[in-house]
């Protein structure tokens, strides 16, 4: 139907003198449409400018503080306190990555919890608005998120933080002398995660534990809401068909459900570490910063992250050596989460092959 | 089915038996009944002892005793699978009322909190010389802010990931187009603060001012995390669009451009503009990278190249650090009444102006 057509066109435009544009084909694809592709296509391009923008400029402005010997940057940076980049980045990464991890950990069970709640238990009409009510959750802004962790949430948790203290201390202590070996790492590794410290509790709570929470809050919407996407997916038919052998509905969600939605769930949970890698403001405000690598989860001063270093030592750095470091830095994070998200695309695109296809 | 049935079914076949029907199960009320008891076994353990810690405490004691003593009746009575099901189905309500407990906590601490040092005066003055005797402080030149970077950042971003959108889904692109998404899949996943460290990598160097700080340093970091947010949605909305449409247009000799803007957009366009209202709600609340880009003053500047802007989350981040914790709650309520109405008004968008029918 298309070829007729087409050779026409071609044909006429043939017999035309070039440049006259009243042609069959021409007049369907007039001047505008052209302009209208163009100008689609440009912002397309923008895009990749924009990223292009993004990686040049970062990786540009922020050379300088890799390259540096360790005694320039002791020198010209005031805020390393005589550390060296790598020594500096890895603490804050280390902290990064802690806080991101407790708040996925906190976070996961719940979301599966909501979204299944959501996707099968509450009665349909109710759904929607339930789930509205979890995306309200991310639209608040991290700031208030953070006044708000230190304000309300830090005085219930406090007298929580010390009953944990109290209970699991003698616990950690017993396991440290009885164990062979046990005191003998907890005494020569400050990274050694088995000691007393760990469940140890210094007022006040703003300790990583803490800022975890608070990350954990802020990063549940995005995991249920994906979560509770996969978990509608399942086909209808193998959910009946658990339910009419006499399964009970909890058992119809472990054979249908959860085995269909886990590469979903996988994908969700680490979209969701993403979002908490790089999210600032809550442990910014929560977080009293240091910079040790270590377990003491329940201590103030002991960690920082790389998005809360670079927002708390932004506004005071010099043009130049600690405004690069800083930047590089930034370009750190940028490739962690870069990493994280990017496998948590292939995991989705991975699996998503199986599931629910062959159903 | 009777109960004879059961059993018959139940000589009939060695295994368990799947059949539910005839199992007895515990009376609807049982769980009310379970659930007070416990909540006054708790009321009990703690009796005498007040304060916030102690009905967080007390809570969690009455839920674990309820736990355990549904699980105990119920495993007795209505057997394991049952039991089970009813701990799973505990577990899974009280993840969501618990995740719930948050969001109202903090709704009603800004609510109660901000209202204290709502007034005019708030919302029109500024904080300029607020340690002198007799000022009054107020937020005026950060909600001016939020409103001049947001509104510029609305503005470059949204015809930005709307045409990016329309490249993406009406034309076919080939790997150019695959390029884009796999970038737009990026941009999603940039931290706030990255976006705010290019803007401010970026500016000082095109510009030759290494100290140069303004509102539009402030918006293109935004636009940098809002366009892939409005890029994201538009695409979703153009899908759905049905090609029944467009084929409709183009047999009537309408042209691709116009089919676009005429069908395709037209028929998208209530989910397009609520999801760029949510888009803009979402970006309104940043406060990272416009710590470090819009930077924070004391005055209204209502010029958007020139010299530093404050804005309402860095005002509240501010305040907080210097320890002026209404004002911080003050910002905090204007800056959450500004994102739920937004969200308000999307959801409305999206309710009113949907296409009729089906």
């Amino acid at each position: 139907m298309d070829s007729p057509e087409k050779t026409e066109g071609v044909l006429e435009q043939k017999k035309q003198a070039p440049g006259d544009t009243k042609g069959p084909r021409k007049a369907v694809r007039g001047r505008g449409d052209a302009a209208f592709a163009g100008v689609a296509k440009g912002a397309g391009i923008i895009i990749i400018v924009l990223l292009g923008a993004v990686t040049f400029f970062l990786v540009s402005q922020s050379y300088p503080a890799f390259i540096a010997s360790n005694e320039t940057i002791q020198s010209e940076v005031g805020f390393t306190r005589g550390m060296s980049f790598w020594q500096f980045a890895g603490a804050a990464l280390f902290g990064t990555v802690l806080s991101a991890l407790i708040a996925l950990c906190v976070a996961t069970p719940f979301a599966i919890g909501i979204a299944l709640f959501i996707s099968h238990y509450a009665p349909r009409r109710f759904a929607g608005a339930l789930g509205y009510v979890i995306d309200l959750l991310a639209a608040i802004p991290s700031v208030v998120f953070g006044l708000w962790g230190m304000h309300t949430l830090e005085p219930v948790i406090r007298p929580i933080f010390a009953w944990i203290s109290d209970v699991l201390t003698p616990v950690m202590e017993w396991w440290v002398t009885s164990v062979p070996g046990m005191g003998y790492m907890a005494d020569h590794f400050e990274w050694w995660p088995l000691t007393p410290d760990l469940v140890h509790f210094v007022p006040p709570a703003r300790n990583i534990l803490m800022g975890g929470l608070v990350l954990a809050i802020m990063i549940l919407p995005i995991i249920t809401s994906l979560c509770r996407e996969v978990f509608l997916q399942t086909p209808k038919l193998q959910e009946e068909a658990a339910l009419g052998l006499g399964a009970t509905r909890w058992e119809m969600i472990r054979m249908t459900v959860l085995p269909i939605g886990r590469s979903g769930i996988v994908s969700a949970a680490m979209l969701g570490l993403g979002r908490a890698l790089g999210e600032t403001m809550a442990l910014l405000m929560v977080l009293s910063a240091g910079l040790s690598v270590n377990f003491s989860l329940m201590s103030p001063g002991q960690h920082s992250t790389i998005a809360s270093q670079i927002a708390l030592n932004w506004p005071e750095a010099q043009a130049g050596l600690e405004r690069q470091f800083l930047i590089g830095l930034g370009l750190l994070l940028f490739i962690l989460t870069f990493v994280v998200n990017f496998a948590a695309r292939r995991v989705m695109a991975r699996y998503s092959e199986f599931s629910g296809a062959n159903a | 089915m009777s109960e004879s049935v059961v059993v018959e079914k139940e000589v009939d076949s060695p295994g368990p038996n799947i059949f539910r029907t005839g199992v007895r199960h515990l009376p609807r009320w049982a769980p009310w009944a379970v659930g007070a008891a416990s909540a006054l076994a708790s009321l009990g353990i703690f009796r005498g002892s007040a304060g916030t810690s102690n009905i967080v405490g007390m809570t969690s004691v009455a839920l674990l005793i309820y736990v355990a003593a549904m699980m105990i009746l119920s495993r007795n009575y209505e057997g394991r699978r049952n039991s089970t099901d009813r701990l799973a189905t505990t577990l899974i309500g009280g993840s969501f009322l618990l995740a719930v407990v948050p969001l109202l906590s903090l709704l009603y601490t800004v609510l109660v909190s901000g209202f204290d040092v709502m007034s005019l005066s708030f919302l029109n003055h500024t904080t300029e010389g607020m340690t002198l005797e007799g000022a009054i402080p107020g937020a005026g030149h950060a909600i001016v802010g939020t409103l001049e970077v947001t509104f510029s950042t609305a503005l470059i971003a949204i015809p930005l990931g709307i045409f990016t959108a329309i490249y993406l889904v009406e034309y076919n692109g080939g790997w150019l187009a695959k390029v884009i998404t796999f970038l737009v899949d990026i941009m999603t996943g940039i931290p706030s603060i990255v976006a705010g460290l290019f803007a401010a990598a970026m500016l000082p160097v095109l510009l030759g001012n290494p100290g140069y700080r303004s509102g539009f340093m402030g918006a293109v970091a935004l636009v940098v995390l809002m366009t892939p947010l409005v890029v994201r949605n538009t695409e979703e909305m153009l899908r759905l669009v049905s090609n029944e449409l467009r084929e409709a247009a183009y047999a009537l000799g309408v042209t691709k451009s116009r089919t676009i803007v005429k069908v395709v957009l037209r028929t998208a366009l209530p989910g397009i503009v609520s999801g760029c209202v949510i888009a803009t709600a979402r970006i309104i609340g940043e406060s990272a990278p416009l710590l470090i880009t819009a930077g924070s003053t004391d005055y209204y500047n209502f010029s958007l190249f020139n010299d530093r802007v404050m804005t309402l989350p860095v005002f509240v981040y501010n305040q907080y650090v210097a320890g002026n914790f209404p004002l911080a709650w003050g910002g905090a309520l204007v800056l959450v009444l500004l994102v739920l109405i937004l969200n308000l008004i999307a959801k409305l968008i999206a309710h009113w102006f949907a296409p009729k029918g089906q």
